[in-house]
C-alpha cells in the first residue's frame, strides 16, 4: 500500500468509472492485508480523509441538484462496499490474530513442575475409620477410652484372677508405681466394661483404639498397635447372633465371598469363647483361611462387674487387630513400615484404604 | 505340648499313616492350636544300622592324633548284604575310620552307611582319608540328633542295648516317630499330658479313647508309708496349699541303670532332656498322666515329712545349686532337717536322687494353683511341675502316678515295691453344675438334643443326671475350668462342633451415628491431610529429657511424667507428655533416608499425671463395686488428652524445572493451626510466645477467646535442631485438641449477606516496632465498628522514611451496610473512628 494515491487530483464523483477503479483499488488493496496494522493503514488511504473516495464525496456539495442525487447515490454504494470490506477483513485479521497468539503459548504440559504437596492419612487410620463406618452402618456406636488404664477395668472386671497365668500372657507395661494399679492397656476391652457401666441397655458398641504389650518390635510384633473390639450386650443375643455379626462386617471389609470360621479357645472375659479365622477370597497367593482374633459371649462374671444381671441380659464380643488386617488385606510385609513413620509408606496409600 | 504320635497310639485311635499334621488338624477342631511338627526324619535318612566293631587299628598321624581304622559288622554272619550303591561293602563288612576312643572290639554301634543324611544336611558317602577308603561312619548321639554328647560314639550296650546285627538303628532309637506341639490354653491344665490330649483327640475325631489310668493297677489302700503331715497354716484365698499327698517307696533301685531307648525317645521328642533313669521314669510318668512327682532319695531323709509355709528367714539350696530366701507365702515341704523342697516348684539339692541312691520315695502330692504359681513367680522358677500345678492337676490321680512311677522303678530299675504306702489329705467334693434345658441351646443358637448334651457331658468325663429342668453334671476332677453354666455350654458346643453354629445377624436399635467429637477429629486429620501434611505414628514412650524440652511451659519446670516400671528400653522410660519428641525421631528418621521436604504430623493421647494416681487396692472381680470405690477408679487414671501436632522441614513442594519451591517457616506451623481452627470453627487468639524447644523470636502462643492456652506454634530453637542433627531451620506445632474440640460452637448462627456495594479504604500506621500487628488489627476491628466488613495486613515496613524504632503497617478495611450503599463519608468516618482507637492505644500515626 505504499503507491502513492492520487489524493490532490481527486476523482470526479460522476465519473462512475474513476469511481469504480478507487473502489477497486482499495478493494484490492484491503485483500491483500496480511495483519491489523496492515489494515490499519488501508484504512487511512483509502477511506481517510485524503483517500480519493473521500475528495470525491466532498466534491458533491459543489454539483447541481440533480448530479447531486446521483453522485450521492454512486458514491454512497461505494464507500459502502469499502467499508464493508474493511470490516469484514478485520474480523478475518483478528481471529487470525488470536489463533496465532494461542499457538505461541503452547506448553510442553509433560514438563510441569508439581507446586503442591499431596498430603496422606496413615493406613492404620483409614482403616480404623473404615471399620467404624460399617459398625456404625449397622447402628452400632464408637466407643473410646483411656490408654493407660486401672488394673481393674483391664484385668479384674473381665474376669482375669489376680493369680491366673492368663494375666501373664498378657505382657503387660505397668506405670510406676506399681501400688497405684495402674497399667497401659492391653486389649480395648476396658471400654467395653465402662460402656457397661456408663452406657444404657441394649448396647452395641465398637471400641478401636492403641493398645501396649510388652513385644520387641520385628516384623510380626510391635509393643505399641491398634484393636477395634465389639461388644453386644442385649436379651436373647447367642454365638449364632456373634457369628452374623461377624459375617457381616467380614463381608463388608473382603468383598460377598468372604466368611468367618470359629474354632474353641479360651479368654477369661469370654465363655464360651472362639478363635476367629476368616475366609480371605483376596489373600495373596490365593484364597485361605487367616487367623485375626477372639470372640466368645461375655463371661457372666464381666457382666456381673457392671451390674448387669446375667440371667436376663447376655451378649457376645470380639477383637481384631487393625495392623494384622492391613498386613493380610492390603499386603504390607513388615510390621515396622507401618510404625517408623517413613514417608513412602503413608504417601502410598494417600486418603483412602 | 508336644506330644509324640506312638505315645498318643497307645490311648487313641489314631490311623496308621497319621502325621503330626494330621493329627493337629483334628486337635485344632477342639481348641488346640497347631505350634510345630518335630518328627526326626525331616532331617536324618537311612540306611542307619547297627554294627558290630570286629577289629580296631590304632594308626597314630603325623599331627598327634591317633585314628581307628575298623572294620565293622553290619549284617549278621552268613547273611547277604541286601543293600546296594556306592561303598556299601557286599561283604557285609564296612572299613570305617573313627576318631573317637571310647569303644572297643566287640561294641556294637550305630553305622551311618554311604547314602545316609544326618542332620545339617551331612551326607555319608565312601571317601578317602588317613590312607584308607573310609565307608561310612560310626555315630555319637549329637551326629544322630538325639543328645549332646560328643565326647563318644553311642555304644549301645551304655544304653542297655545288644541287638542283632544289621538292625534298623533309626528304628531302635525311635527315630521314626514324631511329635505334634499344640498350644494348650491356660484353663486346659489337663492337656498337658497324653493321657488328656488322648481324650481330646477322641473328642475330636468321635473314635475311642482308653485311659491310661485304666491301665495301671493301683494297690489298694496301703498304710503304714512314710510319714507324711499336712500343716498349712496359712492358706491363700482359703485354700489349702496341699490337700493330697501320696508317697510310696522303692527300694534296691539302681539308678545308673540307662533309660531304655524307647523312653528317652518319647522324651525327647517331648521335649524333655534324659537325666538318668529314676529322673526319666518322674518325668513319663508326669507326660503320661498329667501328675508332677517328686522322687526323693529316702535314706537322705529324716523325720516326719510336713508340709508347711515358710517361717521368716528360712533358706533352701534347690536342685540347681542355687541358695534361695524363702518367703512365708512359700509352701514347703520339710523333714527333720529342715526344708526339703519348695512344694511343687523345685526340689531341695540334699535329699534328690543320685547314682547311689537305692531307696526311692515318691511324692505324687496336689498342690494349690495359686500357691503354686506365686512361689514360682517370686522365685523365677518355671518348671514342668509348676506349670501343671498352676493350670491345676488331677485330684484323683495321685495315687495311679505314685504306682506307675513304682511300677516303673521296678519294671527298669531293678527295684522292689515295698507293700506300704502313704495317702493323706481330704479330696474337695466334685463340683456340681445346674444346667438349664435349654441354656446351651439358647446361647449357642443350636437347638441340640438331649442325646447331643448328655453324650458330650460324658464324653468328657462328667457324670450327668437329668432333673425336672436340666441337667446336673458333676465334673470331673481333673476338669477344674468347670464351673458355671456357662462353661458347660462351651463343652457341648465344642463336642458338637463349632463349625454348625449357624449365622443369625442381630439388628442393634438405632444408633446415634459418630459422636461429634468423633466428626471433630476426623476433620482435623483429614484437614491436615489435605493441606499437605503426612500422618505418621509414633510410639508414646520417651526419655525424659525429651518430656523437658517438648512438655508445654503450662507444665512447669518440674515436669511431671509417667514412669514405665517395665519398659522396653530404659532410656525411654516415660510416656510423653507432647507428641512433638517422636514427630522429631520421625523426621530424623525421614531425613537420613534422604528425604529433605517433610511436613508430618501426628495425633494422639499424652499422658498428664496430676492428682491422685491410681487407687491403692483394686476391687474383687465378678461383682459390681460401689459407686464410690468406681469414682476412685475413674479419679485415679491420669488425664490423657488427644494432641496434634506437626513438623515442617525443607520446602512445600519438589524443585522442578519452571517452579521454584517454598521453604517452610515459622509462618506455616502456625497456618496451620489457624486452619485447625478455622475447620473446627474456633477462634484462636495468637500472640507472641515463649517455649523452651522453640526460638525465642518465632514462637507464637495460641489461645481461645477466654485466654486459654490451646497450644505452640513457630520455628524449633535453632540449638535444639543442632543437637539433634537437624536441619538448620524446623517449624513445629502442637495443640491441644481436646481443648479445641470443647470450644467449637455447637449450632453455628448464619449472618445475614447483604448484597449492597463494597467500599474499601487503605490505611498505613506507624506504630513502635514492639507492637503486634494482630493487636493494631484488633483495635482498628474494633474501633471501626460495625460497618466493618474486614480487615487485612498487606504490607509491613520499615526504613527510609519511617522513624527508627517504629514500622508501618498497611491495611486494607473493607465497609458495606447491611441495608443502604455506604457514602464515601459513611466509610470515611468509619475508619477515622478506627486509626482513633489504634492511635490511643498504640500511639499508632497514619502516614
Amino acid at each position: 500500500m505504499t503507491e502513492t494515491l492520487p489524493g490532490a487530483d481527486a476523482p470526479n464523483p460522476l465519473d462512475e468509472a474513476a469511481i469504480t477503479t478507487a473502489v477497486n483499488q482499495a478493494l484490492e488493496a484491503i485483500a491483500a492485508t496480511a495483519s491489523l496494522e496492515d489494515l490499519k493503514a488501508v484504512r487511512l488511504a483509502h477511506t481517510g480523509e485524503k483517500s480519493p473516495l473521500s475528495l470525491a464525496n466532498r466534491q458533491i456539495g459543489k454539483l447541481s441538484k440533480e448530479d447531486k442525487a446521483t453522485a450521492g447515490k454512486l458514491m454512497g454504494a461505494s464507500r459502502g462496499r469499502v467499508n464493508q470490506a474493511l470490516a469484514a477483513r478485520t474480523v478475518d485479521l483478528e481471529a487470525e490474530n488470536d489463533a496465532r497468539i494461542l499457538v505461541e503459548e503452547t506448553v510442553d504440559v509433560t514438563a510441569a513442575p508439581r507446586r503442591r504437596r499431596a498430603g496422606a492419612r496413615h493406613p492404620l487410620s483409614t482403616l480404623q475409620d473404615r471399620v467404624c463406618d460399617i459398625f456404625v452402618g449397622m447402628g452400632w456406636e464408637i466407643a473410646e477410652g483411656p490408654e493407660v488404664e486401672s488394673e481393674w477395668f483391664n484385668f479384674d472386671a473381665l474376669n482375669f484372677k489376680p493369680d491366673h497365668p492368663a494375666r501373664e500372657m498378657q505382657d503387660t507395661f505397668f506405670v510406676e508405681p506399681p501400688e497405684a494399679h495402674l497399667v497401659m492397656r492391653t486389649h480395648t476391652s476396658p471400654v467395653q466394661v465402662r460402656s457397661m457401666l456408663e452406657r444404657d441397655l441394649p448396647i452395641y458398641v465398637l471400641c478401636p483404639g492403641k493398645v501396649f504389650r510388652t513385644d520387641e518390635l520385628d516384623a510380626t510384633h510391635t509393643p505399641v498397635f491398634h484393636q477395634f473390639e465389639g461388644l453386644a450386650i442385649d436379651k436373647n443375643l447367642s454365638m449364632a447372633d456373634l457369628l452374623g455379626t461377624l459375617e457381616h462386617f467380614t463381608r463388608q471389609m473382603f468383598g460377598d465371598e468372604a466368611s468367618v470360621r470359629l474354632r474353641p479357645n479360651y479368654f477369661p472375659f469370654t465363655e464360651p469363647s472362639a478363635e476367629l479365622d476368616i475366609w480371605h477370597p483376596g489373600a495373596k497367593g490365593g484364597p485361605r483361611w487367616i487367623e485375626w482374633g477372639g470372640c466368645g459371649m461375655v463371661n457372666a462374671n464381666v457382666l456381673r462387674a457392671a451390674g448387669i444381671d446375667p440371667d436376663v441380659y447376655s451378649g457376645f464380643a470380639f477383637g481384631m487387630g487393625i495392623e494384622r488386617a492391613l498386613m493380610f488385606r492390603n499386603e504390607v510385609g513388615d510390621m515396622r513400615d507401618m510404625i517408623e513413620g517413613d514417608v513412602r509408606f503413608s504417601e502410598h496409600f494417600g486418603m483412602e484404604i | 505340648m508336644r506330644i509324640p504320635l506312638s505315645w498318643l497310639r497307645e490311648f487313641a485311635q489314631v490311623p496308621a499313616g497319621a502325621t503330626a499334621e494330621d493329627v493337629m488338624a483334628d486337635l485344632v477342631k477342639v481348641g488346640f492350636e497347631e505350634e510345630d511338627v518335630h518328627r526326626p526324619t525331616d532331617t536324618l535318612q537311612g540306611p542307619i544300622v547297627v554294627g558290630q566293631v570286629l577289629s580296631l587299628v590304632k594308626e597314630p598321624q603325623s599331627n598327634g592324633k591317633t585314628i581307628n581304622w575298623c572294620q565293622v559288622r553290619v549284617v549278621p554272619e552268613g547273611q547277604e548284604q541286601t543293600l546296594t550303591g556306592e561303598g556299601i561293602d557286599q561283604s557285609g563288612v564296612q572299613g570305617i575310620i573313627c576318631g573317637a576312643h571310647n569303644f572297643v572290639e566287640g561294641d556294637k554301634v550305630v553305622v551311618t552307611l554311604p547314602g545316609a543324611v544326618l542332620p545339617g544336611d551331612f551326607r555319608i558317602s565312601a571317601r578317602k582319608t588317613y590312607g584308607h577308603l573310609s565307608a561310612g561312619m560310626i555315630a555319637s548321639v549329637r551326629e544322630l540328633g538325639i543328645g549332646e554328647d560328643h565326647d563318644g560314639i553311642l555304644v549301645l550296650s551304655s544304653i542297655g542295648l545288644d541287638p542283632e546285627i544289621g538292625t534298623d538303628a533309626m528304628e531302635l532309637l525311635g527315630l521314626y516317630d514324631q511329635a505334634a506341639e499344640i498350644n494348650v490354653t491356660p484353663d486346659r491344665g489337663y492337656a498337658f499330658s497324653i493321657r488328656g490330649v488322648a481324650r481330646e483327640y477322641a473328642h475330636a475325631t468321635g473314635t475311642t479313647f482308653t485311659d491310661p489310668a485304666s491301665k495301671v493297677a493301683v494297690a489298694a489302700s496301703l498304710s503304714a508309708g512314710y510319714p507324711v503331715k499336712i500343716n498349712d497354716a496359712a492358706p491363700i484365698y482359703g485354700k489349702p496349699g496341699c490337700d493330697r499327698f501320696a508317697a510310696r517307696t522303692v527300694t534296691g533301685v539302681d539308678a545308673t541303670l540307662p533309660t531304655p531307648a524307647w523312653m528317652s525317645s518319647r522324651l525327647r521328642l517331648a521335649g524333655i532332656r534324659s537325666i538318668s533313669l529314676p529322673v526319666d521314669i518322674s518325668n513319663y510318668v508326669m507326660l503320661e498322666l498329667g501328675q508332677p512327682l517328686h522322687f526323693y532319695d529316702q535314706d537322705k531323709l529324716s523325720g516326719e515329712i510336713v508340709v508347711r509355709r515358710a517361717d521368716a528367714g528360712e533358706k533352701l539350696t534347690t536342685l540347681d545349686g542355687k541358695e534361695r530366701a524363702l518367703d512365708a507365702e512359700d509352701l514347703l515341704i520339710t523333714d527333720a532337717s529342715g526344708v526339703i523342697g519348695i512344694a511343687g516348684v523345685m526340689g531341695g539339692a540334699a535329699t534328690e536322687v543320685t547314682d547311689t541312691t537305692s531307696t526311692v520315695l515318691i511324692e505324687a502330692a496336689h498342690f494349690e494353683e495359686v500357691s503354686i504359681a506365686r512361689s514360682r513367680r517370686r522365685h523365677k522358677l518355671p518348671s514342668e511341675a509348676s506349670k501343671r500345678f498352676e493350670r491345676g492337676v488331677d485330684w484323683h490321680i495321685a495315687d495311679v502316678a505314685a504306682q506307675r512311677a513304682v511300677d516303673l522303678l521296678v519294671e527298669l530299675a531293678g527295684g522292689t515295691a515295698q507293700e506300704t504306702g502313704t495317702d493323706v489329705g481330704t479330696a474337695p467334693d466334685a463340683v456340681v453344675i445346674d444346667l438349664p434345658a435349654a441354656y446351651a441351646a439358647a446361647r449357642i443358637g443350636i437347638d441340640f438334643t438331649e442325646g447331643q448334651i448328655t453324650t458330650a457331658l460324658q464324653d468328657l468325663g462328667g457324670t450327668v443326671e437329668k432333673t425336672a429342668d436340666g441337667y446336673r453334671v458333676s465334673a470331673p476332677s481333673w476338669r477344674h475350668d468347670l464351673e458355671t453354666r456357662d462353661d458347660l455350654t462351651e463343652e457341648i458346643a465344642r463336642l458338637v462342633g463349632y463349625d454348625q453354629i449357624p449365622a443369625t445377624l442381630p439388628v442393634a436399635p438405632p444408633g446415634k451415628g459418630l459422636t461429634r467429637t468423633q466428626q471433630q477429629r476426623r476433620r482435623l486429620m483429614q484437614a491436615f491431610a489435605d493441606a499437605g501434611l503426612t500422618e505418621v505414628l509414633s510410639y508414646p514412650f520417651v526419655s525424659k529429657a525429651a518430656n523437658d524440652t517438648f512438655g508445654t511451659p503450662e507444665q512447669g519446670a518440674e515436669r511431671k511424667a509417667l514412669k514405665l516400671a517395665n519398659p522396653i528400653s530404659e532410656e525411654q522410660g516415660y510416656l510423653r507428655t507432647s507428641i512433638l519428641p517422636g514427630l522429631f525421631e520421625v523426621a530424623r528418621r525421614n531425613l537420613s533416608r534422604g528425604f529433605r521436604d517433610l511436613a508430618l504430623f501426628e495425633s494422639g493421647s499424652v499422658f498428664l499425671p496430676e492428682g491422685t494416681l491410681g487407687t491403692a487396692s483394686i476391687p474383687p472381680l465378678g461383682t459390681r463395686p460401689s459407686d464410690e470405690v468406681l469414682d476412685g477408679l475413674y479419679d485415679g487414671v491420669p488425664h490423657q488428652p488427644l494432641h496434634v501436632a506437626a513438623v515442617f522441614t525443607g520446602h512445600d513442594s519438589p524443585a522442578a524445572a519452571g517452579h521454584t519451591p517454598r521453604p517452610w517457616d515459622w509462618a506455616d506451623a502456625l497456618d496451620v493451626a489457624r486452619l485447625a481452627g478455622d475447620v473446627l470453627g474456633v477462634d484462636l487468639v495468637v500472640s507472641q510466645g515463649a517455649h523452651q524447644a522453640f526460638h525465642p523470636g518465632r514462637t507464637a502462643q495460641l489461645s481461645l477467646r477466654s485466654g486459654e492456652v490451646v497450644g505452640y506454634a513457630g520455628e524449633l530453637h535453632p540449638k535444639l535442631l543442632a543437637s539433634h542433627d537437624m536441619p538448620a531451620r524446623a517449624a513445629a506445632v502442637e495443640l491441644n485438641a481436646e481443648l479445641l474440640f470443647q470450644a467449637a460452637a455447637d449450632v453455628i448462627v448464619a449472618r445475614p449477606i447483604s448484597g449492597f456495594p463494597i467500599a474499601t479504604q487503605d490505611v498505613a500506621l506507624v506504630v513502635p516496632q514492639d507492637i503486634p500487628a494482630a493487636e493494631v488489627l484488633a483495635a482498628l476491628r474494633e474501633g471501626a465498628g460495625e460497618l466493618l466488613e474486614d480487615v487485612a495486613l498487606f504490607d509491613v515496613y520499615a526504613g527510609k522514611g519511617i522513624p527508627d524504632g517504629s514500622k508501618s503497617l498497611a491495611f486494607g478495611l473493607r465497609f458495606r451496610a447491611s441495608d443502604r450503599t455506604l457514602t464515601a463519608d459513611e466509610a470515611s468516618a468509619a475508619r477515622e473512628a478506627a486509626v482513633a482507637l489504634a492511635a490511643e492505644r498504640f500511639g499508632a500515626v497514619q502516614r
